[in-house]
């Protein structure tokens, strides 16, 4: 089949030194992979293409790129299904949030000093014991699913938090640290917690699912940030404004059946921080020019009993 | 110009585990590396590693043995005895570092059996053993700070009066050239599979480190002894892991018969691999394959077992073979996967070059000989790293550094000028597809004198086409083009290595075999084929097999 394959150029020591889009028409077979096609690419066609990749099996994290405008993995991203029904152009570009180097390379340090940061490595307690140490096999195989993490960038590349947040630590890194969290040889899970609770730790996630989308090893970072938001909590870590968010917003739900959007901003920062509370000002003026602001008095909606019900009936199962 | 006491070359299980015992010694480490760590090849191993642990009612002499024989008596035995020694507390210590592995119903470590073995010992996550066990040395190289040269690649090794004495390498995202001096250097740069065209390895498996050496005046042994995997996806060439006959896996011909049951009538799917191999070649050959291939059933294991323990090979036949193992068998092929001989090395991962060092697929101690056994490779690398880690750190501790200066970079930096330089002319890719495609046609699963003399011109002639190839980029930075080249010349150094021994050796034995001499030669080959550079053409010598408690008998499965 001919595609056209639309890709994002860019060449640090050339005169002008901007990004660039370059069209290749190639013909590939209906089995054929995006790397494939970069690879036939580089060998046949303009072998000044640059490009990580290695093991075409979606095994060593490598060709992570921008497929479409979405982060996947180039060696198991078959063309046909990223083939536009319009017949224009794949595009196919460097992943997101890291410096682009050349071409589809890009600098992945920052990647890695977030990874670094959560301590990824395990930290037992006590005496080592002569033989293994004894863990459960279902344990061992939920871990698995985050131990397949292969460090690919996808998830950092589309997080739509990093995008504006250079502090937060990322999909990846917090996958990471969730392995080490939830691994019944590790006896530094109160440190590991305190330190996902502070700035630029689980609470600056935005939910947007978009890590989970893209991971090509089903990993699905935010439900293990996710997780780890609840361990952070149930480990005595509420005097946050994470913490406190959630607790204002299940609070809120529970007894009145709606959320209570005046005070949530006010309960998460607490009233008597004043610099957040000064901070609210423009958003609560902004909101007032666009008839948005929440009622003053929060009444409780017809039937909320039922939804208390609920909210016993789930925290009574715990 | 740098100075470290141990250099590591490659930051695969090898490299890394070298990295970690010389660290432990209280000495200054730094590993280089053409990717970053974790992208290295040791990921692809899939089933698992192999450990007699006595605690398990297990003995390493049984282990020990069933290598000698899936070696077809070629390892030396009195390595092979070294590396299942060990076996248990190298598994034990990755397991403390942290790698999670599957268990048994006590939450003790649980075993899955392998081809060639006569009890389960193969220890494993799911099917990802080698990437959960690199991520874990990752992290325990993060740990102990060493330092990782990442993304640097090694032009050549610094000889004075024949002795190692470091590196001259390239920055890969600057093109900076750089002179590291090292009082002992480990060469644990991994395979050569892309030699061969097509091939389960990864494209970084180029041989460099087994050229490196060579070029450097070390021998490379059993050179000749190259591993057809017996279940690789046709086309793409990718691994579907042991692991899925190890669970139970049929091999099926197009009669829908259980082939091996013939062949093999105790191992069954699970003979060695060069058997099983040679097994589904001749079917194929005889005409009972389909399309090339024969099928890899695993429907009877169910869905559920399939997706705790064979979950990666089920998305890998989805992805590159459009089949559902599950609802169907999957077309699978022997392809061409492990390199037995490398870079000649002792227990201790000593080369013939005071200095230097190897471990891992790119040496040979020699404990695969003439064919490997599943899940022994990601053990050998462990046991023959940390050996050498330890033995460079005790070696550094008792030297001083080489004098040398930037002027040893000098003929790298012409000879990459030179490439720069070349006219306008074919580019790498069509050149290592065309050896690829001889080593396949003329070294593959079956060998015959004419076919493998033809290979020979065929690689000769293709050493002189890449003399002259074109390097399209001429930037310095990242710059690809100039990586595949100077790899080009790597592979091709293997490929004339391979053909060469392989001619030579006038028997049949593991995974060397050939049609006009089908039997094996106990009495003129329980020898290793040496082969050094003399002055640009590969020098033939000998090595007797060490054979310890275990003499050489007829090989049945």
């Amino acid at each position: 089949m001919q595609v056209k394959i639309n890709v994002r150029r860019y060449d640090p020591e050339s005169t002008d030194a901007v990004a660039h889009f370059q069209e290749y028409q190639m013909d590939m077979d209906d089995a054929s992979t995006i790397l494939d096609a970069l690879i036939q690419i580089r060998e046949d066609v303009d072998g000044t293409l640059s490009l990580r990749c290695s093991c075409r099996s979606a095994i060593c994290g490598s060709c992570a790129m921008r497929v479409n405008g979405e982060a996947g993995l180039a060696c198991n991203t078959k063309i046909i299904d990223v083939l536009p029904k319009d017949g224009s152009a794949i595009t196919v570009e460097p992943v997101g949030n890291l410096p682009v180097i050349k071409d589809l390379v890009v600098d992945f340090q920052p990647f890695w000093k977030n990874v670094k940061a959560v301590e990824p490595w395990l930290q037992p307690e006590g005496e080592e014991p002569e033989t293994e140490y004894l863990a459960p096999d279902e344990d061992m195989l939920h871990l698995a699913g985050v131990v397949s993490c292969i460090l690919c960038g996808a998830c950092v590349s589309d997080c739509t938090v990093m995008e504006v947040d250079e502090n937060f630590l990322g999909p990846a890194a917090l996958a990471k640290s969730y392995r080490f969290v939830g691994d019944p040889r590790d006896g530094s899970g109160e440190k590991r917690l305190h330190d996902l609770n502070q700035s630029g730790g689980v609470w600056d996630c935005t939910r947007c699912m978009k890590c989970v989308e893209v991971c090509p090893k089903g990993v699905a970072p935010m439900d293990r940030i996710m997780v780890l938001r609840e361990k952070v909590m149930e480990s005595g870590h509420t005097n946050t404004n994470g913490a406190r968010h959630a607790n204002a917003f299940v609070e809120s739900v529970k007894h009145t059946g709606w959320l209570d959007e005046l005070r949530l901003p006010i309960k998460s920062f607490g009233i008597f921080n004043i610099k957040a509370m000064i901070g609210l000002i423009p958003l609560a003026i902004r909101s007032q020019r666009a008839g948005k602001v929440p009622p003053i008095i929060h009444k409780k909606l017809p039937g909320s009993e039922n939804i208390k019900r609920i909210f016993d009936k789930v925290e009574g199962k715990k | 110009m740098q100075d470290h006491d141990v250099l590591i070359i490659g930051a695969g299980l090898a490299g890394m585990r070298a990295a970690l015992a010389a660290k432990e010694a209280g000495v200054d480490v730094a590993v280089v590396s053409k990717v970053h760590p974790v992208r290295s090849h040791s990921n692809a191993a899939q089933g698992g590693i192999n450990a007699a642990l006595t605690d398990r009612g297990d003995d390493w002499r049984d282990h020990a043995y069933d290598t000698i024989k899936g070696s077809d008596f070629l390892g030396d035995q009195d390595a092979i005895e070294v590396m299942c020694r060990e076996a248990g507390s190298e598994v034990i210590a990755m397991e403390h570092m942290g790698a999670i592995f599957n268990r048994d119903e006590e939450g003790r470590l649980g075993t899955r059996n392998f081809g060639g073995q006569r009890q389960a010992r193969t220890f494993f996550v799911a099917d990802f053993t080698g990437q959960a066990l690199l991520h874990v040395l990752y992290e325990q190289i993060v740990k102990a700070g060493a330092f990782v040269y990442e993304e640097w690649f090694v032009l050549s090794l610094i000889m004075r009066d024949g002795v190692c004495g470091g590196v001259v390498m390239m920055e890969i995202r600057t093109g900076k050239i750089e002179v590291v001096r090292a009082k002992a250097v480990i060469m644990a740069a991994g395979g050569l599979g892309r030699v061969f065209e097509p091939s389960t390895n990864a494209m970084i498996c180029t041989g460099d480190g087994m050229s490196l050496a060579y070029k450097a005046g070390a021998s490379l042994m059993d050179m000749e002894m190259v591993q057809y995997h017996p279940t690789t996806l046709k086309g793409s060439g990718v691994l579907i892991s042991e692991a899925a006959r190890g669970e139970g896996a049929y091999l099926l011909n197009s009669e829908n018969d259980r082939f091996m049951l013939k062949y093999a009538p105790e191992f069954k799917e699970l003979a060695s691999r060069d058997v099983v191999s040679r097994c589904e070649q001749t079917e194929i050959n005889e005409g009972r394959g389909i399309d090339g291939c024969v099928l890899l059933d695993v429907r009877h294991l169910g869905e559920k077992y399939i997706s705790e323990r064979l979950s990666q090979i089920r998305e890998l036949a989805m992805d590159f073979a459009n089949v559902d193992m599950v609802k169907e068998p999957v077309p699978i092929m022997p392809g061409m996967h492990y390199q037995m001989g490398g870079v000649k090395a002792n227990i201790d991962g000593e080369t013939d070059i005071p200095g230097l060092y190897a471990a891992g697929e790119v040496a040979c101690v020699s404990v695969h000989g003439g064919n490997r056994l599943g899940a022994n490779s990601l053990l050998d690398t462990l046991v023959f790293g940390r050996r050498s880690g330890v033995h460079a750190a005790e070696l550094s501790k008792n030297k001083s550094h080489l004098h040398v200066d930037d002027s040893a970079a000098t003929s790298d930096r012409d000879n990459i000028q030179k490439l720069l330089n070349n006219e306008k002319n074919e580019s790498f890719g069509q050149i290592r597809f065309d050896m690829g495609i001889a080593m396949k046609e003329h070294f593959g699963v079956f060998r015959e004198e004419t076919s493998m003399s033809e290979g020979i011109d065929k690689i000769r002639a293709i050493k002189e086409r890449a003399k002259s190839v074109f390097v399209a980029d001429k930037t310095n930075t990242f710059n690809t083009n100039l990586l595949f080249t100077l790899e080009l010349d790597f592979m091709i150094e293997c490929a004339e290595a391979i053909a060469v021994s392989a001619s030579n050796r006038t028997e049949s034995r593991g995974a060397h075999t050939r049609t006009d001499m089908p039997d094996r030669d106990d009495e003129n080959w329980l020898k290793h084929i040496l082969v050094t550079d003399a002055e640009g053409k590969p020098d033939l010598s000998y090595k007797d097999v060490v054979i310890t408690d275990w003499t050489p008998t007829i090989r049945q499965y």
